[in-house]
This record gives C-alpha cells, structure tokens and sequence, in this order.
C-alpha cells in the first residue's frame, strides 16, 4: 500500500493503461508539454512519445469529436477537458453524439472512450472555473457517469473507465486533487462502474452523496456522532449513472431515513433521482420524507470569497441536516 | 495660432494615452501584489505588455460603441472609463466591485460604457459581439461593436462562425485579435494550421485584414481608426492582428516555464509606455518632469483603489440570491 493524492491516482491509472494498453492514447489542451493544468499527464509525453499525448489546440468541440472518431475505429482515447466549464462546446459530441452510437448501429459501432474533466467549486475559481456539471451528462442515456472521491475509487474507476466499451464521462472534483490523500494497493486492480460504496456503517440515518461531498459527510458523521450520538452511515455513490439503487435500498431499508448530499444546485439533481427511488424502492422503511441538501438553485457559483462560502456546503451545513433528519 | 491649439489638443490626447497605458499597467503589477499577498483570491491574469491594444484601439470609439473582450479585461475595463477603484473591488470580491463581487477578475462590466465584459470562456463572447453589432445597426444607433480576442480563439468553432456571419451580414464589427504569442502554455505555432501566422485569419471570409505592431499605441490607433470608420460606414467587419506579448504568465499560477527568459527580455525593450515615453521626449512633446507627474498621480490611483477595495465590505448574504430573474 502507498498513500495517494487523487491527482495521483488518476495518473498513475492512466499511466498504467497507456502501459498496458497501445490503443489507449490521451489529447487536450497542454496535456502533453506541460503535463496538464493538474499535471495529470506529467512526463506522459517522455513515456509514450506524442502520437498517444497529444497537445490540442483551443477547440473542445473537436476534441471530443476526434476522441469519438478515433474510439469508433478502434482506439481507446482519453479526451481531457482543461476544467469542466470549458465542456459546452462539446456538448454535440458528448450528448449528441457519442452517446447514440451503439444504439443507433444497433451493436454493431461503439465508442470506448472517457472524457475526463476536474469539476466543482470551493477553490475560489468564480463563474467558470467551479461548476458542476454532473446532472447533464447523467440524464443522458448511452453515457456512464463516474465521480468519485478518494484516490482508491479514482484509480480503479479510471482505469475500468478507459476499458469500458461505452463512452464515460469521468469526473474529478478539483478540491479532492491535493487535499485527499488515501491508501492505493501497489498491485494492479480495478473497480466495477456502477457500484455504490458504504463509505461509514451507521445504523440511525444514511447519507448519500459523492465526490466532494463525501468527504465533508465523514466529517459531518464524524461532528454528530460526537455531538448527538448519532450514527450515520454514508453512501458514496461513485458513479451517477448507472446508479446503484440496490445499495441505496439497502441501506435505507436498514436505517429508514435518508438525506441527499449534492454540491450541485437542488432542482432536478442527482438527489431527485435518488430521493425518487428511494420513494419508490423503500416507500414502506421509510420514517421520514428523504431530505435533499444541496447548492442553491443559482445560474453560477459567484466569486466572492464571502459568497462562495454562502453558496458551498460545508460539514457544519451537512450535520445540522443530518441533526433535522435524526430529529423527525 | 491655429496650428499651436491643434498642436496642443494633440499633445494632450497623446499624453492621455501615456496615462492610460500607466494607470493599467500599474493596476496590474499592483493587483499582483494583492494576489501574492492573498488579498485576491483564484485566477488572475494580467495585461502588462499589451496596454497599447486596448488603450490605442479603445480611444478611437464613441460612447455608443461596444468594448467585449475576453477574461484578461482589466486594461480594456480601465481604457473604457471604469473607475479603477470599482475595478480593484470587483477583483477582491467587494460589494462595491462593478459586479457586486460576483463576477470577479475575468469579468469586469459596466453597462454605462458600453462595456460588455469580461469573458472567461474563450471566443464565448464573440458571437455576443456580434449580436451587439447587430442591434446596433437594427436600431440604428450608429454604433459598432469592438471585440477583443486572444489568439487562442482563432481555433474554437465560434471565431469562424461568427467572422462568416458578420461577412455575410455586413456587421458594424471590428475583430481585434491580440497575438501574445501564446495560449496558456502553448506557442501559437503549435496550435494554428498556419504557424500562427493570424495576419489573414478574416481573409476567408472576405473580411478586410490589417496588421499592426501592439506594442504601438499610436500605430494601433491608427489602425484601429480607420477599421472603425469602415465598419461604421456601412462597409462591413473587420480584423486587425495585434503583435504582442504579455509581459506575466498566464495567470498568477503560471510557472512560465514553456518560453525563456530572454524572449521576455527582448520584448520587455519594446515596453509600450517608454516606447511612447520616449517618443514624446524626442518630438519634445513632453519632460521627464511632466511624464513623472503623470505616473505619480496614476501612482495616487490605484493606490487609492486598494485602500478603497480593502475597506469595502463583503457582500452579504442575500447578495447570493439577488440578480437571478428579472
Ligand atoms: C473554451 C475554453 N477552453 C479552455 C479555456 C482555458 N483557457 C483559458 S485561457 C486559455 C488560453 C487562451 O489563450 P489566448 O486566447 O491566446 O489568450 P491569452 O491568454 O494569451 O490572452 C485557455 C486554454 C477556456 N477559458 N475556455
Ligand atoms: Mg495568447
């Protein structure tokens, strides 16, 4: 075991599939002379040469697209989105396209390719370095969505990500990168996408949530646990779509309240979903409406400090809901 | 007698530009300081070495024109008559920045000037801009539209759209594109099928190019000039290619470890303010003593933006929830 920063892990996964992997290649804005704006792909250029780290120009739209073409004839391409904000003018080729080609030739093409891109706010970045773009791309069907939160899940999600035969959109919360660090196995492993994880056993209430988020949620588990004797459990989602309803049940079965947990704004969030199935799925375990804490319904995240802190959960937001939620 | 008050009128314009040039480049090696010191917080990307473009280009328009521009705004902002105190606010996130705080650096505005921002998404705001050419000419206002980008937009989709458009419909446009060299840490030339060679980039279109040297503000505004009377003629966009060179990184952030030292060295001799400086001095236009003045008193400026940024209040709580809908 080694401990890791997320940004490390994911390099180290993407490091090891190009190792494994020839038809795995990467390209985005500075990914390959620079290393990336994260230096995700540091010295990638010196290992595997710039037919497979490919520096783009300015053009998201192609880069995607191209990522898409490529997959399509066979390849495994990485496409890197410098911050997820930058995404819009892929959007086409993410939703419009790539995510209609296996349905659309019935079988017969398909686009194994990840689109990976650093998401979320509390780094000060104001309008468009911050936002969570996460419920787009999980509405659209044909798309898997993976967003985890330690560098054990970000390893061995990427690195299924970049073999999986359908188009993933593999997001990394830009807050994880240096601050949360977590133990790797040295041998190789991967994890399956679309399976929830059991981040903290609790019995009293279950919270779900991912990326960020799950950390400020141990933390909060951690202050109520203390402070109220409550005991939480908390769900990592780690993929948005497909999701996991079955560990959700399961756990709500289990403890029968529930509490969504997203950064993103409230309404029509990956929280609707998972309150709906919870709904329907546990409707008769259930001891109280499933609350949803979230980010304000806002077009953006501002730039004020003072403001960005309004707009940002925190622990303290998470374990008052998690104190309503014991309390009803 | 005639001649001596045009001589005079000249002067000053000429001496406004010095100032101008100062004030931003000032504001910015200032606002860097802030940065380094945590009083600004996020990304900050700095104008130093380009102020001729916008200084040049901006003093040739009238109060119905439009200034759109991309996320390194700060001396397009000034240029266009924001107060710079509203200006360094906005870049604190203070309540009295010209967007209360929330659009920070990359997106100064000001609505009173015509000053359509600030854009962080780069060659988002080119299409915007051409929409601001094309209510203006609906409305018929006489006003043109001036959009400033940086040549990393000559690859995304919407330059090439939008330049088609304005063609197509004879837009009171003006694309002005500042040639700095590099996108973030790539050199044109590595990202730009004609080696960065951006001097044709509206020919495709047939959108009439001209080429200027940005370090020379009154080369730029000469070139600047005649774009904008064509366009407000009636005769359709056009495009100017600005040489130049940003003096900082990227951002703060920006280690600059993609071009050498010397590159910097050698266009930091062709220093936009003392290039004009000096000119002034040699046409004995103006004296040390004179251009002294003009620096200590823009010098007193951004000093007292600071104090008025650092002294401002935050914006409160119920700020996050105001500006959503009409
Ligand atoms: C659509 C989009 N993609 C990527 C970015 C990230 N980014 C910000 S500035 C920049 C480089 C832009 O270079 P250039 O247009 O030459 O402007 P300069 O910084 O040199 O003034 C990049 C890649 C962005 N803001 N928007
Ligand atoms: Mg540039």
């Amino acid at each position: 075991m080694a401990t890791k920063t997320v940004i490390e892990a994911v390099r180290d996964a993407m490091h090891e599939e190009m190792s494994r992997d020839q038809n795995v290649l990467i390209m985005g804005e500075d990914i390959a002379e620079r290393g990336g704006v994260f230096l995700a792909t540091d010295g990638f250029i010196d290992d595997f040469g710039s037919a497979r780290v490919i520096d783009t120009p300015l053009a998201e739209s192609s880069i995607v697209g191209i990522a898409l073409g490529a997959a399509v004839n066979g390849l495994r391409p990485i496409a890197e989105i410098e911050f997820a904000d930058f995404v819009w003018p892929a959007m086409n080729q993410i939703v419009g396209e790539a995510s209609k080609v296996r349905y659309g030739t019935a079988g017969k093409k398909y686009a194994p390719m990840v689109v990976r891109m650093p998401y979320g706010g509390g780094v000060r970045g104001g309008l468009y370095h911050s936002q969570s773009i996460d419920v787009v791309f999980a509405h659209q069907p044909g798309l898997q969505v993976v967003a985890p939160a330690t560098p054990y899940d970000a390893k061995g999600l990427l690195k299924s990500a970049i073999r999986s035969n359908d188009p993933v959109i593999f997001l990394e919360h830009k807050r994880t990168y240096r601050l949360v660090r977590g133990e790797v196995p040295d041998q190789e492993y991967t994890l399956p996408i679309g399976v929830a994880d059991v981040k903290r056993e609790g019995s009293d209430l279950t919270v779900v949530a991912y990326g960020l988020m799950v950390h400020y949620c141990l933390e909060a588990a951690n202050m109520v646990a203390e402070s109220d004797g409550i005991d939480a459990e908390i769900v990592d989602l780690r993929t948005l779509s497909p999701l996991d309803r079955e560990t959700i049940l399961k756990s709500v079965r289990k403890t029968s309240k529930a509490l969504v947990v997203q950064e993103d704004s409230l309404s029509y969030g990956i929280g609707a979903e998972v309150a709906a199935s919870i709904a329907t799925g546990a409707f008769e375990d259930l001891d109280a409406p499933v609350a949803r804490l979230a980010g304000p319904d806002l077009p953006e995240m501002p730039f004020s400090p003072a403001l960005e802190a309004e707009y940002m959960l925190s622990p303290e937001k998470i374990a008052a809901a998690i104190r309503d939620l014991a309390a009803y | 007698m005639q001649a001596e008050a045009i001589d005079i009128s000249f002067k000053t314009e000429l001496l406004s530009l010095y100032q101008q040039m100062y004030l931003i480049r000032e504001f910015e090696e200032r606002s860097g300081e802030m940065y380094t010191r945590g009083h600004i917080r996020g990304f900050l990307h700095l104008y130093s070495g380009q102020e001729a473009i916008a200084v040049g280009a901006i003093s040739t328009l009238e109060d119905r024109d439009y200034v759109v521009t991309h996320y390194r705004d700060h001396g397009h902002a000034l240029a266009r008559g924001m107060d710079p105190k509203h200006a360094m606010a906005e870049l604190f996130g203070k309540a009295t920045g010209s967007s209360k705080g929330k659009g920070g650096s990359m997106h100064l505005f000001q609505a009173s000037r015509n000053f359509y921002g600030g854009h962080a998404i780069v060659a988002g705001h080119l299409p915007l801009a051409a929409g601001l050419a094309l209510a203006a000419r609906y409305k018929n206002t006489g006003g043109v539209a001036l959009v400033f980008l940086g040549d990393g937009s000559v690859n995304e989709g919407e330059f090439h759209e939008t330049m088609n458009l304005a063609a197509v419909w004879n837009l009171p446009l003006v694309f002005l594109l500042e040639n700095n060299l590099y996108g973030m840490g790539t050199a044109v030339g590595r990202a730009h099928a004609r080696g960065g060679d951006f001097d044709m980039a509206g020919a495709p279109y047939g959108i009439a190019c001209a080429v200027v040297d940005g370090m020379d503000v009154l080369a730029v505004r000469e070139v600047a000039r005649a774009a904008i009377e064509k366009t407000r003629a009636g005769n359709g966009p056009a495009y100017i290619e600005a040489k130049t060179f940003r003096f900082r990184g990227h951002s703060l952030a920006d280690p600059v470890n993609y071009r050498s030292h010397e590159e910097e060295m050698e266009w930091r001799k062709k220093d936009p303010i003392s290039l004009l400086g000096d000119r002034l001095l040699q046409q004995d236009l103006t004296t040390e003593l004179e251009l002294l003045e003009i620096r200590e008193t823009q010098d007193d400026v951004v000093r007292e933006a600071i104090r008025f940024a650092e002294e401002s209040p935050e914006p409160t709580e119920d700020e996050l929830f105001t500006d959503i809908y009409a």
